[in-house]
């Protein structure tokens, strides 16, 4: 005999109201990465009129406070979406059960771990670490 | 419940491909591929902190050839993904669903990913030799 409630065994499943709260973190994530995005570019402009992409000149930049502070959005918001946006082709395209959440699991980690890899590295550069 | 073969609806290969569906899987494709340009971003900044020694791989990687092409194609993919993302925006307020609208914006959101690569591209070379 199941002990289990059927509730406890959808939680964490998908249909826990957790739907929505995906699919409108992957639009805020959009939204903000859209002027982070053009900032992005014409900072690459920029660093090319500044001398090159050379090491004095990238940490030059992004030292400034206002690029360190977009930088930091940039590189959150972005892992934040690729978490989100990775985790919906899991589910659309991996049927096996063990396999999607293997590949779910590894994305979160990953994202995870490059997002604070990146932010670190942001900050340490910032401050002249 | 027990598993039965129950009919399922046709799956993409038996469609004819159209504009929508292609753009749409374009679109992820190219959210898979900036994956990798994410790691890029993360591996670039992590060498500029951890010194010049380290940086100069960053450098010496995304100067060279394979470098170039991929930074064309994570552009591209960029701006493509970024352009039809806005479309897929409006679409949530419920903007522009005609079959009409949806070809239009679709064409145009192809157009404005292409041009803004060229743009960028563009504007990088002219400031590189006119700095």
């Amino acid at each position: 005999m199941r002990i289990q409630t059927p509730l406890a065994r959808a939680r964490h499943l998908g249909s826990a109201m957790e739907g929505p709260e995906h699919w409108w973190m992957q639009r805020m994530t959009s939204l903000m990465l859209i002027p982070l995005t053009l900032w992005f570019v014409a900072s690459m402009w920029w660093l090319v009129v500044d001398g090159g992409f050379t090491y004095e000149a990238l940490r030059d930049w992004l030292s400034g406070p206002i690029s360190a502070v977009l930088m930091l959005l940039f590189v959150g918001a972005t892992f934040y979406h690729l978490k989100l946006g990775m985790q919906v082709i899991a589910e659309d395209y991996i049927i096996g059960k063990v396999a999607r959440w293997t590949f779910i699991i590894m994305i979160t980690l990953g994202c995870l771990t490059g997002a604070v890899a990146t932010l670190y590295a942001v900050v340490a550069v910032a401050l002249g670490g | 419940m027990a598993l039965r073969d129950r009919p399922l609806s046709p799956h993409l290969q038996i469609y004819r491909p159209q504009l929508t569906s292609v753009l749409s899987i374009i679109h992820r494709l190219c959210g898979v591929f900036l994956a990798s340009g994410a790691m890029m971003l993360c591996f670039w900044l992590v060498t500029a902190a951890a010194g010049p020694e380290y940086y100069a791989w960053s450098e010496w990687f995304l100067t060279s050839w394979v470098g170039y092409a991929l930074l064309l194609a994570w552009s591209f993919s960029l701006f493509y993904h970024m352009c039809n993302g806005i479309r897929h925006m409006f679409w949530d307020i419920g903007v522009g669903f005609s079959i009409k609208s949806i070809y239009v914006s679709g064409v145009f959101m192809v157009l404005a990913a292409f041009g803004l690569t060229g743009l960028s591209w563009g504007l990088g070379l002219y400031f590189y030799f006119t700095r």
